[in-house]
This record gives C-alpha cells, sequence and structure tokens, in this order.
C-alpha cells in the first residue's frame, strides 16, 4: 500500500499523458495479436524504452548511494562495439554477450574503484569514461559501423517471446529481478544508509567501499545490456550514435520517478515509470502529428512542469498549508466542544 | 609557494611540458601561424569556459551552454536573413535573449531548490528544440559587416594571423579573470562554492548570487555563438553538440575544483590551449586517429583530477599537523 503512494505521482503523470496523447491519436491504447505477437504503440513504447529502462534501473541504484554514473550512454557503445566485433570474428552468441556484459563490468569497476577508493567525485569520475569512451568504441569498430547478421544476436533487439518484444521482456525482468534482491534482502537498505551518510555507515558496519564499486558494477551490467539491446536493433555498432545523451535521459528518468540526486531512499518501481514517462512523451509527440521540430521543446515543457511539481519546496509549501488547514480544523473541533459543555 | 597556486602551476608545467614535446617532435608547430590558429579554432570554446569556470567555481555546473551556443548561430543567422537588421542590434538581441535564458535557469534552481544538473539539463533541450524550431537546416550568413569580422586580423610576425575572435577571446578570459578574482560577485561565488549555509551567514545574498552566475554563463554561451557564427559564416542547430563536457573538461584540467570554492579563470585558458594542442598535435601528425584525441582528453582528465587529490591530501595533513 505504501510503494504504491510512493509511485501515485508518477501513475498520475502517465495516465496524464496517456489521456493527453489519446486525444491527439486516439488509437494510441489499442493492441492487436498479428502473427502471434502483441503489434500496438503501448507494445512500441515498452520496447523502445528497453535502452534508458535498463539504464535507468542501474542509474537509480547510483544516485541511491548519491554518485551519478554520466558513462553509461558511452559504456553502452563500447559493449555493443564489444559484441558487434565479436560476433564478426566468430567467437558466437555466448561469446559475444559474456564479452559485452563483461566489458560493461570493467567499465563499473574503473568507475567503481575512482569513486569508492580514490574518492573521486562521482560525476568527474564518470566524466572521465563519458569523455574518452567513444574513443574506446571507435578503437573496437576501427571507425566504422560494424554491422554483422546473426539471428540469435538480432532476437534481443527484434525477436519476441510469447508475443512480446524481447527487449520489453528484458528490461521488465532486469527490473524485477534487481527490485526482488534490493527490496528481499537488506541490501537496498544498506545501499541507502550509505547514500545516506557513507561514514556513518562504515562506522556501523557497512562495507561502504565494496557496495559503492558494485553499485557501479551493476550499473555497468545494465549499460551493457542496454549496448547489446541497441547493437542487437540495427544488427550493427554504431560507436558515435549508439546510447548517445541516453544518460541524461535515464537520470532524467530516475528525477522524474522521485528519486532524490543527494541519495537515500529509492524506488526501482518509480524510475522505471520515470522512463516510460520519457518514452511516452518522445513517443506520443511523434504520434500526435507535431512537426519533429518540436519534440524537444515540448519535450523540455513537459519534463520542467514534471520537474517544478515535484520540487521540494513547493511540496513543503504544500505540507505546509495542510498542516495549517489541519490545525485550524483541530482549533475549530476543540473550540465547538467548549462551547458544547 | 601558496598550495592553492599548485594546481594552476601543474596546469602550467603541463602545458609548457606538451608543447616542448610537440616543438621537438615537429620543429614547425614553433610559428605564430600555429599559435593564431590555436586561439582562432579554440576561441568559442574559451569563451564558454569561462563563464562555465564561474558556474563551477559555485559549486553548480551548467549542461546548457552547448544547446545556447547553437541556438545562438540559428538565431543570428535567421534573423540576418529574414530581417534587415545591422548584425550589431542582432548581437544585442541574442546577447539580452542568452542571458534572460541563463537568468531564468538560475532563479528556477534557488527558488525551487533543484539541482543544476537537472534544470540546465532541461535548459539543454529547451535551447536545442528553440533552435530547431527557427530551422533544421544550416543556414549560410551573407553579409558585408560578416565579411568585414572574417577579415579582422592583425598579421604578426612570421605571417600568423591574430584574428578577432582570438582576440574576443582573451579579453573575455581577462575580463573573466577580473570578475572572479577582483569582485565583491566574484567573491560570493567563491563563498557560494565553499558552501551555501556559510556563504549566507557570512552575508552573501544567494538567491540574486546564483541568478547573476547562470545569468553570467548564459552571456558567455550568446557571446561564444556569436564568435562561432563568424568562425563558421553559418547557423546549423546541430552544432556544438557536447560542448559543454568540452568546457567541463577544460574547466577540470585547468586546475578548478569541481566541488567548488577553488580556482582560476586563467587556469581555463590554459585547459583549453591544452586540449587544441592535442588536437593540432594529432593533424601534424597525421596518422593517429581523430578518436585517440578523446582517449588522450581522458586520460588527462584523469591525471589532473589525481593530482588535485594527492595535493588536496598534502595540503590538508600540512592543515592537520
Amino acid at each position: 500500500m505504501t510503494a504504491l503512494r510512493r509511485v501515485t505521482p508518477q501513475l498520475l503523470t502517465l495516465a496524464a499523458l496517456v489521456a493527453l496523447i489519446t486525444l491527439f491519436f486516439p488509437d494510441f491504447l489499442r493492441i492487436e495479436v498479428i502473427n502471434g505477437r502483441l503489434v500496438g504503440t503501448t507494445m512500441d513504447i515498452l520496447k523502445r524504452g528497453a535502452p534508458i529502462g535498463l539504464l535507468a534501473v542501474g542509474m537509480t541504484l547510483v544516485i541511491a548511494t548519491r554518485g551519478i554514473d554520466l558513462s553509461v550512454g558511452t559504456t553502452m557503445a563500447i559493449t555493443g562495439a564489444i559484441a558487434a566485433w565479436s560476433i564478426t570474428q566468430g567467437y558466437g552468441l555466448g561469446g559475444a554477450l559474456a564479452l559485452a556484459l563483461l566489458a560493461g563490468v570493467a567499465a563499473g569497476l574503473w568507475n567503481g574503484m575512482l569513486v569508492a577508493i580514490f574518492g573521486i567525485q562521482p560525476i568527474v569520475a564518470t566524466l572521465i569514461l563519458m569523455t574518452s569512451g567513444r574513443g574506446i568504441a571507435q578503437l573496437v569498430t576501427e571507425g566504422r559501423i560494424l554491422t554483422f547478421s546473426h539471428d540469435g544476436m538480432a532476437f534481443f533487439g527484434s525477436g519476441d517471446l510469447m508475443g512480446i518484444p524481447a527487449p520489453a521482456l528484458l528490461w521488465l525482468l532486469t527490473a524485477a529481478g534487481v527490485a526482488f534482491l534490493m527490496r528481499r534482502s537488506a541490501l537496498g537498505m544498506l545501499i541507502e544508509a550509505v547514500g545516506v551518510n557513507r561514514a556513518a555507515s562504515a562506522l556501523a558496519g557497512v562495507n561502504a567501499t565494496v557496495l559503492l564499486i558494485a553499485v557501479y558494477v551493476a550499473s555497468g551490467l545494465c549499460a551493457a545490456l542496454a549496448g547489446i539491446v541497441a547493437t542487437a536493433d540495427i544488427r550493427g555498432a554504431d560507436a558515435n550514435n549508439a546510447g548517445l545523451w541516453l544518460e541524461l535521459d535515464a537520470i532524467l528518468a530516475v528525477v522524474i520517478g522521485g528519486n532524490s540526486l543527494m541519495g537515500g531512499r529509492f524506488s526501482i518501481a518509480a524510475s522505471l515509470l520515470g522512463a516510460l514517462i520519457i518514452q511516452t512523451i518522445d513517443t506520443g509527440i511523434l504520434l500526435a502529428g507535431f512537426p519533429s521540430e518540436y519534440n524537444l521543446v515540448i519535450k523540455a515543457g513537459l519534463v520542467l512542469i514534471i520537474l517544478v511539481l515535484q520540487s521540494p519546496n513547493l511540496s513543503q509549501h504544500w505540507h505546509r498549508l495542510r498542516r495549517a488547514a489541519q490545525r485550524r480544523r483541530e482549533i475549530a473541533v476543540a473550540s465547538m466542544k467548549e462551547t458544547g459543555q | 609557494m601558496n598550495p592553492r597556486l599548485f594546481p594552476l602551476a601543474a596546469t602550467i608545467g603541463i602545458f609548457l611540458l606538451a608543447c616542448l614535446i610537440c616543438v621537438i617532435q615537429f620543429p614547425y608547430m614553433l610559428s605564430t601561424r600555429v599559435v593564431g590558429n590555436l586561439l582562432t579554432d579554440n576561441a568559442y570554446l574559451g569563451i564558454v569556459a569561462v563563464g562555465m569556470t564561474v558556474v563551477i567555481l559555485s559549486g553548480g555546473i551548467d549542461l546548457s551552454v552547448g544547446s545556447v551556443i547553437a541556438f545562438s548561430g540559428v538565431f543570428i543567422a535567421v534573423m540576418l536573413r529574414d530581417t534587415g537588421l545591422h548584425p550589431i542590434i542582432v548581437f544585442a538581441l541574442l546577447l539580452v535573449v542568452s542571458t534572460s535564458f541563463g537568468a531564468g535557469m538560475g532563479w528556477l534552481i534557488h527558488a525551487l531548490a533543484m539541482p543544476p544538473f537537472i534544470v540546465t539539463l532541461a535548459g539543454m533541450f529547451l535551447a536545442r528544440g528553440a533552435a530547431y524550431m527557427l530551422t533544421i537546416d544550416s543556414v549560410p550568413i551573407n553579409h558585408v559587416f560578416y565579411d568585414l569580422l572574417d577579415d579582422a586580423y592583425v598579421l604578426m610576425p612570421g605571417k600568423g594571423r591574430l584574428t578577432l575572435i582570438g582576440v574576443v577571446m582573451l579579453l573575455t578570459v581577462a575580463v573573466g579573470m577580473i570578475v572572479t578574482h577582483r569582485t565583491r560577485f566574484g567573491a560570493s561565488v567563491f563563498a557560494l562554492g565553499g558552501g551555501e549555509a556559510a556563504a549566507r551567514l557570512m552575508g552573501v545574498k544567494v538567491g540574486r548570487t546564483t541568478v547573476l552566475i547562470y545569468a553570467f554563463s548564459g552571456l558567455m554561451a550568446g557571446l561564444s555563438g556569436i564568435v562561432f557564427s563568424v568562425y563558421t559564416s553559418s547557423g546549423y542547430p546541430l552544432a556544438t553538440v557536447g560542448t559543454e563536457l568540452t568546457a567541463i573538461a577544460a574547466v577540470v584540467i585547468g586546475g578548478t575544483l569541481l566541488t567548488g570554492g577553488a580556482g582560476f579563470v586563467f587556469g581555463t585558458l590554459i585547459g583549453v590551449l591544452t586540449m587544441g594542442l592535442i588536437q593540432t598535435y594529432i593533424v601534424f601528425d597525421g596518422s593517429l586517429s581523430s578518436w585517440w584525441t578523446k582517449i588522450i582528453i581522458g586520460l588527462l582528465l584523469l591525471a589532473f583530477i589525481l593530482l588535485q587529490k594527492g595535493l588536496l591530501r598534502v595540503t590538508v595533513s600540512k592543515a592537520g599537523a
């Protein structure tokens, strides 16, 4: 029940967006079954939202520790390039996936080490990989767009299981798995403890250093999955454009999900709703028939409105108003009792 | 030596070392032509990095500047194409727009108590989107005044060209140095970077200063946009994508702490020139691929950050002893 109340603002925002888009585009919510697979705009949003959804899962954990991971977009490019390269080199599907995930872990270890051991601010530490990562990806692809034809790999981009697109399934399962792990064990609480006060949590016996590194590794792994999806989707690795600026969308998703950039309590479900909100805005603007030049301005406008509504100052005012109203009511009740006596 | 000067000294030292390596390998790099081009090619970056330095000194960040530069170029090109206004009037209009845009973001950051990262991220989308709305094509600028600006240069000995935009960049850095290190506003910026609560207790008007900081960054981004439009003679909404990150990298390489409260505008100029030098080296070498630039800049960033960390530890332990 409390979990539902936590995500109510995000659910309301999503519902409002869907209602708004349905006004412009009545067929928005229709889902058909064609050749045994579900087809419809909502399915498309679930599928297209896979990279940002996957990134948002890892980013939520990082932000919960009061960190930020700017490198996930470039990690996507690196892992995508490695996956495509391994396929063209004939390592097979298993080898390609293993190498790509390994690269994601390596990226996460690098970031985590800089943050947890060297004590560099997360934004700077991950900026290093962000600026140099595309160079590394280009080193792998040798500056070309590396294409491949491999049905097993392409499954992760365009395949489907029981009628549901594979990318959508992948991010939903990943998110459910991580959320389960966080909330059914003490991990989630320990991460929140590190985010609230690293020194205090370390004194309380939490191994903050290992936990911090693990969180960045998780983010790197999520980025690797997103990179595999993106590469499989276009059946090629584009070192320049894969995951470009997706880290910003992922951070935005986490913030729209109501998670504080100052760390502490987090909700993966809320972040995913944030990711869905962003993807719905993107798809909805196109569907509603606005000229594509207007996309960014409309997106910026909507994001600003959502952020202003969620701003801490505004909610403080709101709580103050409510408390004042409650106090007035109590006084009124009390005075009524007095007069009654 | 004052330990606070160590990062700046390290920055200058590494820049001189890089120059030396370049000159030993390619003696022709030591010419006023290369120096002139270095200033001209990095003029827009240097200007926007001055604004970024002030923002970072205050403990904030401004992700919108790359988009604002692109918007400025498009705004100028479209205004010159569609109206009969003189470029100088268009420039003035643009600077008003970009400064108020920055001020608006500063106000939002202060009034809503939202992180600068998120507010300027929305600003980044907004400015880029506004540029798209004006045009989605590359719009050429054909104006007599622009030809005049393009041809404005001083011939240095050795036939190097000290262009107008290069001089504008150097002047901006000088003004930035005075504003940050010699004015009350600059002192407030440093105080804010040291800690908002402490700054407020010191009597710094936090709200006003925050608005001014982002307005200054917007002004610099607008000026940088003007310089960029002179440099390319066109306006293109997809231009200068990611410039904000290059500018942040230049500021960090220049020895400014990203946590705010410590740094130098002059260091930023050296940071910009160091990055320009790497690019020039790669052009001179000819066999290195352009992606090595990104990797080397990343490694440089790492080296500088580790250096700063080490210095910080040394100064802290000294203070403790």
